[in-house]
């Protein structure tokens, strides 16, 4: 477009402004003078004394800048709403922070265990796991992390909705110790006093902030940290573990209920996580609010029957005592994982590196064969059946042509659940085939064909769809071989199959190589037509996807099949715009 | 006249040819009567004779086609009824024709004298695989139409309709379409969403579309390529992109904004189809602007015109037909959209192919077919404006139109 010169062809040989904006163009890049009409002693001026040189450069600029603002508006729009989201469905194939956000805790402790070992996980990691749970399953979002979870290894989702109704019986039982200790101890007023100390004591507001974004994560609104509930320094010092289960608690409740910590009933969370510092902590020389109250405790500690956490998660259920699920956890903690993109591949990630799926479930790979066997297919018939009516088209008459394009045309602008729904009609096994194949005494009656919900089915109707894809461009391209060459060489003594496929065919490939891409893209990538008259046998990959984000709701395999359908797409057409060019898609 | 005769085949071949026809028709009868090599044979015989008889005796032509197909038409009453007469009514002109038009050498008055037998085989056969091809092509969207009239809620053809029965056809379908509430308020919901999405896609396209033929333009082919994107990538990864961006998208309109969840809901398909839109309206419009004579708007310019008029005085009304082609591309891709619609839109936002879709899935009413008509009757219509419009926009252009 760009090429045009001074007197090219196509334009008038008077000069246009255009073309001192070429002259401008080409200026810039080289520093010699023009060798026409540029006088000998300096630059050659402008009407109005600058250098012609810059005033060109200045219209160049203009008329870009014109061109850009124009253009922009569309731009940004299909950049925010469409190449945005496509984006994020490409993270969304790699990205797993569920697990690290809902867990935080427990994943920064099972970071040192060696799942090798075949050992369960040391005591820590169940405390921060009960700790992080309990949150969790306030939140409503450990179902999820289950869900997740249950993905990579079969039972998770269960394991975790069973768990988080049982979480609550450790802390009731030393909630009764406590009450009997001292009654206050189940009031949410005693335990916000002990928790904010004295009112002008300094705050700890790093233990407030890693809540703040911990909570926040978990109810999916944004907290900021001053306008929460903060422990005094020195209690989270002296306490840390019970500040931080309070802090936690205080901001669940201010933010996602709404309500005064100080008036609700404590979390049962609070109790194992103060006997578990009072283990450690010298509380005797703590002067703040409710001193003598925690004290009284400390001194009582003794009587208060006590059980480890993995006893504890031990009688809530027994698959938590085995290693199994906590290899899951910890192969799973990571922020980005390829296991989506091997789950698409029929593999899955496991503590010893990616291993191929269980026999029964490996379906996706054969998935992506069929479809890529299906579409090649399809492409094939679209080839036989296309040639012909393009060669036919571009050896007629044009008027003749003309009117029976329109014969192409019409399917090609009829609504595409039109033309699915018409082949529903014909094919199904009480259709309009089978019943004149009976009428007509070719078929028995009780031994019709089935012919829908099956691959055949997917391959004639969808041949029928793209025919017009293949069509369209095989007659651009013949149109424009002059047939004298045929006849050339038919009088040059080749026979009509010579003249055909040494002269004719080779001059139509283009057509075809443009034609086949296109049916080959649109096929790979239908969704419509396999699933009503695909069955369960002839869908393609794009069903599975749908599936998946409709009915299984694995958003993340579904995104990173997207993905890999998305780059072989991507690089089909690479090749058709090697071939034929995207500025020469044509319509109608 | 000397040509004619000097290439009329002899009559034993005339009848040849039309025994081995007639040996086919004679299949197709007979295994719908019983017998497949009894039709075979007597199909051969007769029409072998027949041929033969018409010829030798110099009949007058048109009186002699007439005939056969009169005698065509009782014996398919006698023996399959009103739908045999048809069927054999059909048979009966096919070989009155066919045998004069073998028999006069009518058939080689089109094609080059030098042409071989086999040549002239192969030409007809070729005509005839095409036919096939279009019939191919033509029968799914002709067969949905009078199925759409059956009075039963059958997806075939019924006895009654065979027969051409008036009993057999009805008006009920459509009655159904467009009383039943579910028809009609997804074909409303349609007419809501595809001219919105249109007229924002050809707005924002056609401006773009005249920044893009600007002689100048920075990283032209990288912006083509991303404004071609919706169309490039499969509607099925669309989907599922927009399905997640549109629902954080809608949860903030809802909650920050606190706009109705309804209209949220149709701003979000209205968007999404706009996007899809996109693509033709920028692809028909460069290419009508290719062919635009840019010293018109430098006249225009001349003679005192700011740009704005002269867009609209001068650069719009030529490059109108372009627009409305693609204006029309644009609305037939949402009118016509079902997955991305299926995955952004909400029950409320239920398209007219959205119910088809559900109704195909679930098989429930032969509706489908009806509707399925009136879209054949409107896509018909918007074929012929873009044609005309086409034929208009070259004809603007200077070239002939085909």
């Amino acid at each position: 477009m760009s090429t045009i010169r001074g007197t090219g062809p196509g334009t008038a040989d008077a000069p246009s402004p255009d073309d001192a904006l070429h002259e401008a163009a080409a200026l810039s890049d080289r520093d010699v003078p023009p060798p026409h009409g540029a006088p000998s002693d300096g630059p050659m001026l402008a009407a109005d004394g600058t250098p012609l040189k810059k005033s060109l450069a200045r219209a160049l600029r203009l008329q870009k800048t014109r061109a850009l603002m124009l253009i922009a508006p569309l731009l940004i729009f299909v950049l925010i709403s469409f190449i945005v989201p496509i984006g994020q469905m490409l993270w969304r194939s790699v990205e797993n922070d569920i697990v690290a956000q809902t867990l935080p805790h427990t994943v920064q402790e099972l970071a040192g265990w060696d799942s090798a070992a075949n050992e369960l996980p040391p005591e820590p990691v169940f405390e921060a796991m009960y700790f992080d749970m309990f949150i969790a399953a306030e939140a409503k979002s450990h179902t999820k992390l289950g869900t997740r979870l249950n993905y990579e290894q079969t039972g998770m989702s269960s394991l975790f909705r069973q768990s988080g109704r049982k979480l609550d019986d450790l802390g009731k039982d030393y909630q009764k110790a406590f009450k009997a200790i001292d009654g206050d101890w189940s009031k949410g007023e005693a335990w916000f006093e002990l928790m904010s100390g004295a009112a002008d004591a300094p705050r700890a507001a790093d233990v407030a902030a890693a809540q703040a974004r911990n909570v926040a994560t978990l109810i999916d609104t944004p907290i900021a940290a001053r306008d929460g509930f903060a422990p005094s320094q020195e209690i989270a010092d002296l306490l840390p573990l019970t500040a931080r289960a309070y802090t936690a608690m205080a901001m669940f409740m201010q933010f996602e209920d709404g309500d005064d910590p100080a008036g609700e009933k404590p979390w049962e969370t609070l109790y194992p996580a103060l006997l578990r510092d009072l283990e450690t902590a010298d509380v005797s020389a703590y002067a703040g609010p409710r001193a003598g109250m925690l004290q009284t405790l400390a001194a009582a500690r003794g009587d208060i029957e006590q059980i480890s956490f993995t006893d504890a998660f031990a009688e809530i259920d027994e698959d938590w005592v085995v290693a199994e699920p906590w290899r899951t956890i910890q192969t799973h903690a990571r922020n980005v994982t390829p296991g989506y993109f091997l789950n698409a591949v029929d593999m899955r990630l496991t503590p010893d590196g990616a291993a191929a799926q269980p026999e029964d479930k490996q379906i996706l790979i054969r998935l992506f064969q069929r479809t890529l066997v299906m579409s090649l297919v399809i492409m094939g018939s679209c080839i036989l059946l296309g040639y012909p009516i393009a060669y036919l088209l571009a050896n007629l008459p044009m008027r003749t042509a003309n009117i029976l394009l329109i014969l192409v045309l019409l399917p090609f602008w009829t609504s595409l659940l039109v033309r699915t729904s018409a082949w529903k009609v014909m094919l199904q096994q009480q259709g309009v085939i089978n019943d004149t194949l009976v009428w007509l005494g070719l078929v028995a009656d009780e031994s019709r064909l089935v012919m829908i919900n099956n691959q055949f089915g997917t391959i004639v109707a969808m041949t029928h769809i793209l025919l017009p894809f293949m069509i369209l461009p095989m007659y651009s391209v013949m149109q424009t071989i002059p047939p004298s060459y045929v006849r050339a060489a038919k009088s040059l003594g080749a026979t009509n199959w010579t003249a055909f496929w040494r002269v004719y065919f080779p001059q139509s490939v283009p057509g075809i190589g443009a034609g086949s891409i296109l049916v080959f893209i649109l096929a790979i990538g239908y969704y419509i037509t396999p699933e009503i008259v695909g069955g369960t046998k002839g869908v393609f990959i794009s069903n599975r996807i749908a599936y998946h984000i409709s009915s299984s709701l694995n958003w993340g395999l579904a995104a990173a099949l997207g993905t890999i359908l998305l780059a072989v797409v991507l690089l089909l057409y690479w090749c058709y715009d090697k071939i034929v060019g995207i500025d020469n898609v044509k319509l109608g | 006249m000397s040509i004619e005769l000097a290439h009329k085949p002899g009559t034993e071949f005339t009848a040849a040819v039309t025994a081995a026809f007639g040996a086919f028709a004679g299949l197709l009868v007979g295994t719908s009567q019983g017998s497949a090599l009894i039709g075979i044979l007597l199909g051969a015989a007769v029409l072998g004779a027949l041929a033969w008889g018409l010829l030798n005796f110099d009949l007058p032509e048109r009186s002699a086609r007439w005939g056969v197909a009169a005698v065509f038409a009782v014996l398919g009453l006698l023996i399959g009824g009103l739908a045999g007469l048809v069927v054999a009514l059909i048979f009966g002109w096919f070989f009155g024709w066919f045998i004069y038009w073998l028999g006069s050498g009518r058939y080689r008055i089109r094609l080059a004298p030098y042409l071989t037998p086999g040549q002239v085989l192969w030409h007809y056969t070729f005509r005839v695989i095409c036919g096939a091809i279009f019939v191919f092509l033509i029968t799914p969207i002709l067969v949905v139409m009078p199925l759409s009239f059956n009075a039963e809620d059958f997806f075939t053809f019924t006895p009654e309709m065979l027969r051409f029965d008036p009993e057999g056809y009805s008006l009920k379908h459509y009655r159904d379409f467009f009383t039943n509430n579910e028809w009609q308020r997804s074909f409303k919901n349609s007419l809501i969403i595809a001219p919105v999405a249109t007229i924002i896609s050809v707005s924002l396209g056609t401006l773009a579309a005249i920044g893009l033929s600007q002689s100048h333009v920075p990283f032209r082919r990288s912006i083509m390529a991303i404004l071609i994107s919706p169309m490039i990538v499969p509607l099925i990864i669309s989907a599922t992109g927009m399905f997640f961006f549109y629902s954080q998208i809608g949860n903030w309109m809802e909650g920050a904004l606190g706009l109705n969840k309804t209209f949220v809901g149709y701003v979000k398909v209205v968007l999404a189809h706009a996007v899809l839109g996109i693509p033709f309206v920028i692809i028909t419009v460069t290419a009508t602007l290719v062919g635009f004579d840019r010293s018109l708007t430098r006249a225009s310019a001349n003679m005192g015109a700011d740009p704005v008029r002269t867009f609209f005085k001068v650069q719009m009304p030529l490059i109108l037909p372009g627009v409305i082609s693609g204006g029309l591309f644009a609305f037939i891709t949402s009118f016509d959209e079902v997955v991305v619609v299926l995955f952004v839109g909400s029950a409320s936002q239920k398209t007219l192919p959205w119910q088809m879709f559900t109704g195909l899935r679930e098989q429930i009413s032969p509706t489908i077919l009806a509707v399925a008509t009136i879209l054949v009757v409107i896509s018909i219509a918007l074929l012929t404006t873009v044609e005309l419009l086409r034929r208009r926009s070259e004809r603007l252009r200077g070239m002939s139109p085909g």
